[in-house]
Parts: structure tokens; sequence; C-alpha cells
């Protein structure tokens, strides 16, 4: 079988195309440009993954919303309940950026980190 | 991003700078390390960083850091390299004028009106986005009618939803990012229309913005009707025939409390205009050598202000440039004037800079009209011969296509001006 993917891992937008056999496994990978276009195409086959990013509450600082990332990629089905998670955090100012705000999200073993720093306000 | 000597603001710089978004910030450090003393940049929010601020996904960086940052990310890095240069960056100001003898009037709360004399200026403004007043939907005025920056501001700076069910108008990459940012907020995004056969955004952001949550893309599709009193209760969308009129037959209604805009951006002018610069009508942007100086002496112009980029790593690359000759004008060693204008021939929408010079390298960015698998872009004297061509895969006016100038290029040209085009293969 062979399915197609468009690569997210730059602007270029490579059209990816990965034929596997009936057991699943990846026979060949076409269509990439780069050696991360290539392991984009074999993961996104087998267990797609996305970062995630977001704004988390934000106490004590004159901005009201930190924004924030999945330090690594998550599973896609996760995205949306990520996000969830993150609506009970809460974080008082001062914050560093790379402070992380949630371990280990939902178990998945990516923290979630700030993206930028706050002074207190 | 701290600052640990804030709104130091003295009468006297080498080069200043209107802006401090990634353009302004990143001719900072240039005017810097091409040898200007004292470098201010002028910014009127509370922040340096721009739009950056907002722009909290990832995607930012991978040419110039080599790592995809988020908008956050990227905004501290210049910030810090700015600061760390000893860049003079005031916040809470707004710049009324700067003469012909770059004697800048600025306004703040902390600082009065102030004179502060300069020897070279730079404007990195930036861009602001096109309304929905500035396409014309015929209809209500009901609230409700959101332009897709703004609505990104709200959700990522203010904490704020716009409303519950969304429609977007436009494909542009912000109205993509912010299909995805409501959806994981909890928003019904209901649908993306573009009235062009094709996006108007990054594939990236069409896969990982809207087949990542199902939301639907309706392409050669338009709102043609706003309705609704005091808040927008629905619009009617319907499909556009190739000259892009909209059939009204088969025209439909969509529910809606919220109508994002995000139909581009056009350059922040208002300055430009008050200094009568000359304006590109093609760029809504200043007319720059390849220098990046404006048609005023010594005033020179970069990023979003001159012209609209997909990437925020090209601003870079522009104010790098910009920076880099705005110090050397104010110490002295201004470059020779360009002897080669650039003319935007078939299929180009435009080219910056509009001027280059024979004995350097340079870099034209490039729009096209329309799109085209398989091409060549072109550089042709006036007269039909070719002096310059370059196989293209694919073009289209959403993806800025970048030509390098090297000398050698050029060799055996001694006309005054080059004419860029894309033509089919």
């Amino acid at each position: 079988m062979t399915a197609s993917y468009l690569c997210i891992g730059c602007p270029l937008g490579c059209r990816l195309e990965v034929d596997d056999d009936p057991g699943g496994d990846i026979l060949e990978v076409r269509g990439f440009s780069c050696r991360k276009g290539k392991e984009f195409a074999a993961q996104e086959h087998v267990d797609p993954r996305r970062s995630v990013t977001t704004t988390v509450a934000l106490l004590g600082a004159d901005l009201c919303r930190l924004p924030v990332k999945t330090a690594a990629t998550v599973p896609k089905a996760l995205v949306r309940d990520v996000c969830r998670a993150l609506r009970a955090v809460r974080v008082i100012a001062p914050v560093q950026a790379g402070q992380v705000v949630l371990h280990d999200v939902l178990g998945t073993g990516v923290d979630v980190v700030a993206t930028r720093a706050v002074a207190a306000g | 991003m701290i600052s640990d000597r804030p709104h130091l603001l003295r009468s006297e710089y080498d080069v200043a700078i209107v802006g401090g978004g990634p353009a302004g910030l990143g001719a900072a450090v240039a005017a810097r390390e091409a040898g200007a003393q004292r470098v201010l940049v002028v910014d009127r929010d509370t922040e340096a960083g721009g739009v950056l601020l907002q722009c909290i996904h990832s995607g930012f960086g991978l040419h110039r850091f080599g790592e995809e940052l988020t908008g956050p990310e990227y905004a501290q890095r210049v910030l810090c390299e700015a600061l760390d240069d000893g860049v003079d960056v005031v916040t809470e100001a707004f710049v009324l004028d700067v003469a012909a003898d770059h004697a800048l009037t600025i306004a703040s709360p902390r600082h009065g009106v102030v004179t502060v004399q300069a020897r070279a200026t730079v404007l990195a403004m930036g861009a602001r986005e096109r309304t929905h007043s500035a396409i014309r939907i015929p209809g209500d005025r009901p609230a409700g009618v959101f332009t897709a920056g703004l609505a990104q501001r709200l959700v990522n700076i203010d904490g704020v939803l716009p409303g519950r069910r969304v429609a977007i108008l436009g494909s542009g990459d912000i109205g993509l990012i912010m299909a995805r940012r409501l959806t994981l907020e909890g928003v019904e995004v209901v649908g993306v229309f573009e009235l062009l056969p094709h996006p108007n955004g990054l594939s990236r952001n069409i896969v990982q913005c809207l087949h990542d949550f199902d939301i639907p893309l309706h392409l050669s599709t338009t709102v043609v009707g706003i309705h609704g009193r005091d808040r927008i209760q629905r619009v009617t969308v319907a499909p556009v025939d190739e000259t892009l009129q909209p059939l009204m037959q088969r025209a439909w209604e969509v529910p809606c409390d919220t109508l994002l805009v995000s139909v581009g951006l056009i350059p922040e002018n208002e300055l430009s205009q008050q200094l009568r610069l000359r304006i590109d009508p093609a760029t809504m942007g200043p007319v720059v050598a390849s220098t990046m100086e404006t048609s005023r002496d010594g005033l020179f112009a970069c990023g979003n202000v001159v012209h609209i980029h997909d990437l925020v790593d090209f601003v870079s690359a522009e104010a790098e440039l910009a920076g880099r000759h705005a110090g050397r004008y104010a110490t002295g060693q201004a470059t020779p004037a360009d002897n080669v204008r650039l003319l935007p021939g078939a299929n180009v929408g435009y080219c910056v800079p509009h001027t280059v010079s024979t004995d350097r390298d340079h870099v034209v960015y490039l729009r096209v009209r329309t799109m085209f698998d398989p091409c060549l872009l072109r550089l042709r004297t006036p007269d039909g011969t070719v002096v310059h061509e370059r196989k293209l895969r694919y073009v289209a006016p959403a993806e800025m296509v970048n030509l390098k100038l090297r000398p050698a290029l050029l060799q055996g040209f001694h006309g005054d001006s080059l004419i860029v085009e894309v033509v089919p293969r």
C-alpha cells in the first residue's frame, strides 16, 4: 500500500509517499528533500506526533497568559487533551524561558515548558 | 524579555530605528557591527518583539538559527542580541516625525515629547492587517468581525476568546494558525473560505492547522454577506467563477457568532507617506536600493514595512542588510549608489530591492502573480537579451522567490535596467 503525506518540517512542504507491506513494515519512502522529511514520513505513517503550543494562566505579572510548548512531540491524538490538561495550570511570575510548567503531561513522558521569560509585576 | 537599563534615552545617536520587532532589533545589531557606537530602537508597545510575541506557535528560525522556535523564543533571542550589543531599546514611545537631518521627534509617557538627533534612520514599523472593510463585504456591520491577527492577540496575550462558533475568510497563514488555536481553546471553527482556487498559506499549515482537526477548507468560495443586528449571527458564502464573481444561486448560509478575516497584510506606511518617500504601488512600501536605502538620504527601511515577508528569517536577513548600511552611512562610509534598475516583467508582481549594483552580491525577493509548475526565472535586458535563467520547480503568489545575484552573472551586461520575469517552461 502507498500512503501520501505532506511534510510539515519546514515551509517547503514536500509531498511524501510511503510504501508498506501487508504486515505494516515500511518498504520505501519517496519525495523527501532532506533527512528530516524522510524521518517525518516514516513517523507519520506509524505514529503521527505533533508539538503543542498554547498558553497557561499567569499570576503576579503584567501579562495574564504565559506561552508554553511541549518540550518534544506528543501523539497527535492527544493534542486536544494536552491543551485541556493545561487549563488547570496556574504559574506564578517570575518565570524563566524553558521553565517546566507541567511535568510528564498525560503520562507521555514529555514536559510542558514556558517559551518566554516574564518578570514579576 | 527584561532590559537591565530600560528607558535610557540619550540626545544623540548614530543610528535610530523606528520599530522594535525582528526587523528593528536585527537592524540595530547589524548597525553596531558596522561601527555605529550609539544605536536606538524605539517601540510603541510595552515591550519590544513586535508581532512575534503573540505568535506563540512554532515554525520560526529554521533558516536563521537552524532550529524551530516559537515566536516569543525568536523575539527573545533577537532582543537579547540587541541588548547584549549595547543597543538602547526604548518602549512605550512613538516616533512622530523624522526630519531631513535625522532629528527624530519622539513622544512617550515617560519622556514627554523629545527630539533625538541621529545620523541615519531605519524604518522598521512592520505591517498592519487588511480589514474586511478593505475588501468590502456587503451586509450588516454587527460586532464579532475581527482580523485574524487581532483575534490572535486577544487569545494569546489577553486570554479572551473572540467567540464560540467561528468562520474564517481567507486562507492566509495567520487565519490557518488561528483556526487551530481556537479549536484547541474549545471554539468551533466551522470552515475556512478562500476566494482563490488555491490556499494562500503554507501547505504545512493547511496540514497541521486544518487537516489535523478536520476543519473544512472551501476554495473558490467567499463571504458575500454578513448578517446580525448587535452580534453577527450568520454569514452567506458563495462559490465564485473563474473571474472571481460569486455564483449567488449556489450561495448558502453559515451560522456563526464570529467572522475572522485573514486577507493579508499591508506595510505600516503612515510615517513613510508623511516623509514623502517614494512608494512602490505593488509592495505599498518604500522604494529601496540594494542597501535598503529609501528615496531619502540616510533613511533606510527593512522588514514588512518594505514588503510583506513569508518568514521572519528573511526579515532578519533584510534587517541585517539595512542595519549594516545605516551603520556605514552614519560613520561616513556610505556605499556607492546602485547602477541597475530592476523592473518586474511577466508574471512578477514586484521585486525588492528596486535597484542593484553590478559589483556586489544581492538577494532579490520577488513575488509572482499566478501559480506555475515548472517554470523559468529569467533576467533579461529591455531589448530581450537573456542575462540569467534559473529553473524553478514550482512558484505561487503565497511563496516569495529568492534570486541570488552575483557580479559574475552580470558580466558583459552594460545597460542600466534589467527585467525580472517568470515564464512557463
